[in-house]
């Protein structure tokens, strides 16, 4: 999967979901640049508790990946947007796992559908087989 | 010489002259580590690793991965945990064994026959040198480990409140792998304080995620199975919106916003507890 992120070339960084110290890393990398880009306090707890749910499920169900992340402008506003990205089993059926409590595992089946609540802008593509994208963005208000 | 004949002849070599070239390499070592370690120790160290270094000749020739070398190994690991625990820098664990070279070395008079018996013994000990350096590495990364372990530990202390009342004040990025060490050991002084009320304060949380809420919601049902009552203090405004917007729910836990109302809670609902002296049954 490829060219679907709308993070600008110019000012991302990429970190690697390989284990749970670099979930954390990715967290504290979000609100690095949340802060950065002077998000309100309530939006940067919610969009680094979004990457949190998204850089775990990398790490759980998509086997590990990468995150990649950065500010980006757009009609004069400023955001951050965060990529995740695994080359896993892919999510057979979106809706279902976009479903307030369902999970395939053993947690409270809220990341994904919660993530999507606690963004601005959420975009999943998914392949089975092929693996997963999940993109967030928080604009600065 | 043949390649056979090799590892016999530097028997002979280094057991001909080892007394001296073992004082040789103790010195060239002692050198580098500048009295940070004891000369007795390092003597004893180092004329052990001779001796089963050639004790490993003499049994499996250069296989340095053979069992002959097994003794080898054991003093080299030992060498460089010992080395590593006190602090002694990768450069300075490998030279106790590299410096070797430059001591069983060939000299103006050596045969040609020898000199190559010398080079194969040099890349042995440089094999030895880069087996040294792998146990260090290891053991640095165990150490750090372990501290972070014990740091996961201090950082998330379960304190008495209160007779009946024990509180732990989350600080930090919770983690997993932390809320979870953070929830055994406030079940465990539940039942080592005798209390019934535990507070669970987060007001240093800076984020809540559902994995984190988890852990939080089995630990409240496990004290319960104990017979305890959980409150969760220090819910600032931003995690709250945060935790409505991901759609847990806490159902009927008592939350409070601050660790002070949260221990008046608990005082009022552990009273009769709190009268009776001595705790309870
Ligand atoms: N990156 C991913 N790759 C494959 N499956 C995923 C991925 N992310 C989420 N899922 C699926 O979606 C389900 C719901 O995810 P989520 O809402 O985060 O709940 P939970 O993590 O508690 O299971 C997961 O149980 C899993 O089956
Ligand atoms: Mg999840």
């Amino acid at each position: 999967m490829s060219g679907l992120a709308p993070v600008p070339d110019a000012e991302h960084e990429s970190v690697p979901i390989g284990s749970n110290d670099d979930v954390v890393r990715a967290r504290q990398l979000v609100r690095a640049l949340a802060q950065q880009c002077k998000l309100s306090l309530v939006d940067q707890t919610k969009l680094v508790t979004a990457a949190s749910e998204l850089a775990r499920n990398t790490l759980v169900y998509g086997g590990g990946g990468v995150m990649r992340v950065g500010l980006v402008r757009r009609d004069g506003r400023v955001g951050v947007t965060a990529v995740f990205e695994d080359s896993g089993p892919g999510i057979p059926d979106v809706d279902q796992a976009l479903t307030d409590g369902w999970t395939s595992g053993g947690g409270l089946g809220l990341g994904l559908s919660g993530a999507r609540r606690l963004v601005d802008d959420f975009t999943l593509q998914t392949e089975v087989g092929g693996g997963t994208q999940v993109a967030v963005t928080k604009w600065a208000r | 010489m043949t390649e056979q004949d090799i590892p016999a002849r530097l028997v002979e070599l280094l057991t001909a002259e080892q007394e001296s070239l073992g004082a040789a390499w103790v010195e060239a070592v002692s050198r580098t580590l500048r009295g940070r370690i004891s000369l007795a120790e390092l003597d004893r160290e180092l004329r052990e690793l001779y001796a089963a270094l050639v004790e490993g000749l003499r049994g499996g020739g250069l296989d340095w991965r053979g069992d002959a070398f097994g003794e080898v190994r054991a003093l080299l690991a030992e060498l460089s945990r010992t080395r590593a625990r006190q602090g002694f820098t990768p450069t300075e664990t490998a030279t106790s064994v590299l410096a070797g070279k430059d001591v069983l070395a060939p000299s103006e008079d050596t045969s040609a026959g020898d000199v190559r018996a010398y080079l194969h013994l040099s890349k042995l000990i440089d094999a030895l040198g880069l087996f040294t350096l792998e146990v260090y590495a290891k053991t640095r990364e165990e150490i750090i480990s372990a501290q972070a372990e014990q740091l996961m530990e201090l950082s998330t202390p379960v304190v008495k409140l209160w007779e009946g009342v024990v509180a732990v004040p989350l600080v930090g990025t919770l983690d997993s792998a932390r809320t979870q060490v953070v929830m055994e050991k406030l079940l465990q002084a539940l039942v080592d304080t005798g209390s019934d009320q535990a507070i669970i304060d987060i007001t240093g949380v800076p984020a809540v995620d559902t994995e984190v809420a988890q852990h939080l919601l089995k630990t409240v049902v496990a004290a319960r199975l104990m017979g305890a009552e959980c409150i969760i203090s220090g819910i600032r405004p931003q995690i709250a919106q945060t935790i409505v917007a991901l759609g847990i729910q806490f159902g009927d836990i008592v939350t409070k916003s601050s660790l002070a109302d949260a221990l008046k809670h608990a005082l009022r609902r552990g009273d009769a507890a709190v009268v009776r002296p001595g705790g309870r049954a």
